[in-house]
């Protein structure tokens, strides 16, 4: 009987280590394990903008690899502006959506989604789609309007910026999602994940006064990071942004790139973009002094990149 | 004919309700053709020349008497209402309190005619400032919406804090003195007319009323006493708000009438009715007015002398920053200053309408005689919204004629000024471009400055005045670039598109 028992057992584990324990939807215990064999990065081109999450998703362990059940759980996508969706001046509703649904199908107690928007914000909420669509998959849009919905936070990794206003929503939650759309910017040159952190905090006007790019590189150093950077390149506003004046500053790039590194995210976002507007990256500041700060890295080459072409 | 109460009560309220719910309705959610509401108004009819509505009013007058007093004017209703709710306050809550008195024709046609005159002459001041329905709006939106908006933050706040959002807090609108202040005073002497003396305000100083007076002395229908029914028991004069019944010697002046009908409901014995008044020649008792030529016309130059001086002493304004003395932004569908201000009065909907709340009530910006009219006024996230064109499509006087979405687009209420030297990116040579970041129409874009910046630069045919780039310029107390006022609203140029990009990308670039 010992015998068999040991090669039941043995049965067993080799099973375990055949399919991912995430597979199991297994917790943390075997977390460590399952990290390592998950990319650092995965970049999807050629799909809807769902297609592509949930295929990203499933290179990176899963939505519940990331999304526990009863966690509170908050989707940051640019909505700054009164735009609607084909002017690419916000996330893709579709993605933001889908991650909402994914969220709810891990357990998520609640999904919130906000931005601090440039536009007046119920017209930003209602035009971009964002609105319907989180409502649609049981999420909730939460204001960001008002003063009294940030609380000061210490950045002590700052060098410009050592307090910020922070939206409590993104304070009380158990893990956030960073969704931002990839656009041209007259200010920043490019607005990718990390200035889209500008909609997490309160007073902005600090930024311009104190070097944009060392403020948006001081923000990124706030010790709860995002789970993920979900880089949305369905639609790319390749000039006049971040807001443009018509369909003519938008290209179809129908990509997708996620990683829970900033500065990876928004390198490779730049080489994508540089393909339709050659830009030269260190006219981005942001990105090279966040790396400074060890907020991430440029070095993309060093990563574990998965890419995945759909058709 | 007791049933004639009954029917103003009801029309007063089909007409009162709408026009106050949709000045206080800060969410936006009301249908905004609730405004038609607003155009069968006296004035706004007569300033934007509505001669469908002012026929109507003018038959109905010439048919009823002033049942414009008493059912449509929403200040008038405020008053009956005022009137009604004070017996919780007052002492002897007694029904019958009124008493006959002497009408104030010096005053009533006084003002009349220095508002006519002073009108003839380009100055609206007076039509700003007495309007019944303007100072109806001024009321609601300066102090009422106020308060409701206060009590809606505090309950936002208690329900956000429990992580419930279907209440969101709304921006407090901008205390400005001047406007608050002549609300204050026409809500409290109003009010106190109303407790004491009924609709003393509408047969005095208000002069719709004055001018429908004089229309119904000669209305067909009329107030009048049926004298073989009639005991003198002085009950109709007790409840006429208006007093201007004189139970003693039998007679009412028509011209303070405003058909409320409570007359009627007071007497039970039929001794007052509303009648045909020519069926019996010789029946009623005008009185003359008394001849007040001269006095109208020491009134009416002291006012025009009064306006002259403050319009001056407006203009002697200290010039610290040009910022301070830019002309004041009109409203787009404003088309010229004259037009604007003198049609403008200053009813304040499409200041309570605008979703940005950058529309405000001026205080001198447009002279003592548009106080009240609406300017805009930049402030942090505070510009005009590109894709709105809601106060031009509210204004009952036409003083803001209708803009199409697409026109107003390319209605340039004013031009962007950059003052490059006091920018950002040159006074401390870092990235900034938050005002091209705003600018719809990239009238505002940023071109190569020095080691790979960018610095601003204005296109002033593209600039449609929206103050997005004000409002964010990040220096302070003084913007790096402002909006200067256009006294005449030009067509922008439309913006070109970028070149499109149709090439195929297929590789990630990385």
């Amino acid at each position: 009987m010992k015998r068999r028992d040991f090669f039941k057992s043995a049965a067993l584990a080799g099973l375990a280590a055949a399919f991912s324990p995430k597979a199991f939807g297994l917790t943390s215990t075997s977390k460590s394990l399952a990290v390592q064999s998950e990319p650092d990065m995965v970049a999807v081109m050629g799909g809807e903008p769902a297609a592509m999450l949930t295929r990203a998703l499933k290179e990176l362990g899963g939505i519940g690899h990331y999304v526990k059940k009863g966690n509170k759980v908050v989707i940051k996508p640019n909505i700054g502006w009164d735009r609607k969706p084909e002017l690419a001046a916000n996330t893709n509703p579709e993605l933001i959506g889908t991650l909402v649904r994914l969220c709810k199908s891990a357990g998520a107690s609640e999904v919130i989604v906000f931005d601090h928007t440039c536009h007046d914000w119920i017209k930003s909420y209602a035009n971009s789609g964002i609105q319907a669509a989180v409502t649609a998959a049981g999420g909730k849009m939460v204001p960001g309007n008002d003063e009294s919905y940030y609380r000061e936070v210490d950045l002590p990794r700052g060098v410009n910026l050592k307090k910020a206003k922070i939206h409590q929503a993104i304070i009380d939650c158990d893990v956030w999602f960073n969704v931002p759309v990839l656009k041209h910017h007259g200010g920043a040159k490019n607005s990718i994940s990390m200035k889209n952190l500008m909609g997490i905090v309160w007073d902005r006007g600090v930024f311009h006064r104190n070097d944009l790019h060392q403020c948006i590189a001081d923000t990124a150093t706030y010790h709860k990071s995002p789970a993920l950077n979900i880089v949305d390149a369905y639609r790319i506003m390749k000039s006049n942004g971040p807001q443009g004046k018509s369909e003519s500053d938008v290209v179809m790039l129908k990509s997708l790139i996620i990683s829970p590194d900033f500065v990876a995210a928004d390198t490779a976002s730049m080489k994508l973009f540089s393909q339709v507007q050659p830009t030269d990256i260190t006219d981005v500041r942001h990105i090279a002094l966040a790396e400074k700060l060890k907020v991430g890295t440029q070095s993309i080459e060093k990563l574990n990149v998965k890419r995945i072409k759909m058709n | 004919m007791k049933f004639l109460k009954n029917i103003r009560i009801v029309l007063s309220i089909l007409f009162f309700l709408p026009i106050l719910v949709f000045f206080l309705d800060f969410t936006g959610k009301l249908p905004l053709v609730l405004h038609q509401f607003l155009k069968i108004q006296w004035i706004p009819a007569l300033l934007s020349l509505n001669f469908v509505v002012i026929g109507i009013l003018l038959t109905l007058s010439i048919l009823f008497g002033r049942i414009y007093c008493s059912t449509i004017c929403p200040l008038g209703v405020f008053q009956d209402v005022i009137e009604w709710k004070s017996k919780l306050f007052r002492k002897k809550k007694k029904k019958n309190r009124f008493k006959f008195s002497k009408p104030q024709n010096i005053l009533r046609y006084s003002i009349l005619g220095a508002i006519i005159l002073l009108f003839v002459f380009g100055s609206s001041f007076l039509v700003i400032l007495l309007d019944p329905y303007s100072t109806f709006g001024r009321i609601v939106s300066q102090l009422f919406r106020p308060l409701l908006i206060w009590v809606n933050n505090g309950f936002a706040w208690s329900l956000n804090s429990m992580g419930n959002y279907s209440l969101y807090k709304v921006e407090q609108i901008a205390f400005i003195p001047i406007a608050f202040i002549i609300a204050i005073i026409f809500f409290f002497s109003i009010a106190a007319l109303a407790v004491k003396n009924g609709r003393l305000y509408c047969n005095t100083i208000c002069p719709v009323g004055t001018f429908l007076g004089i229309l119904s002395k000669v209305s067909v229908f009329r107030i009048a006493f049926e004298e073989l029914n009639c005991n003198r028991c002085g009950s109709c004069e007790k409840n006429c708000k208006s007093q201007c019944i004189d139970s003693n010697t039998m007679s009412v002046d028509d011209s303070r009438c405003v058909t409320c009908f409570n007359c009627l409901s007071a007497c039970k014995r039929g001794g007052i009715k509303y009648e045909i008044r020519y069926k019996k020649p010789n029946a009623n008792h005008t009185q003359t007015p008394v001849d007040n030529s001269r006095r109208t016309f020491i009134l009416i130059s002291g006012a025009v002398v009064g306006s002259m001086i403050m319009a001056k002493a407006n203009n002697l304004n200290s010039k610290k920053d040009s910022i301070l003395s830019r002309k004041p932004i009109m409203p787009p569908g404003a088309q010229n200053i004259n037009h604007f201000n003198a049609h403008c009065t200053g009813c304040q909907l499409c200041v309570t309408k605008c979703p940005m709340q950058v529309l405000k009530p001026a205080s001198l910006q447009y002279g003592i005689s548009g106080i009240t009219q609406p300017h805009l006024v930049f402030s942090t996230h505070i510009f005009c919204t590109y894709d709105c064109n809601i106060c031009s499509s509210v204004c009952p006087t036409d003083a803001l004629k209708p803009v199409a979405m697409e026109q107003k687009k390319l209605t340039q209420i004013g031009v962007a000024k950059l003052r490059i030297d006091m920018c950002e990116v040159i006074t401390h040579e870092t990235d900034c471009g938050a005002c091209s970041e705003h600018c719809p129409t990239q009238a505002v874009h940023m071109i190569p400055y020095k080691n790979g910046l960018t610095k601003p630069e204005v296109t002033e045919d593209l600039c449609i005045g929206c103050g997005g780039c004000e409002s964010i310029c990040p220096v302070r107390p003084y913007q790096a670039i402002y909006v200067e006022g256009s006294e005449i609203q030009t067509k922008a140029k439309k913006p070109e598109e970028a070149k499109k990009f149709d090439k195929v990308i297929d590789d990630f670039g990385f």
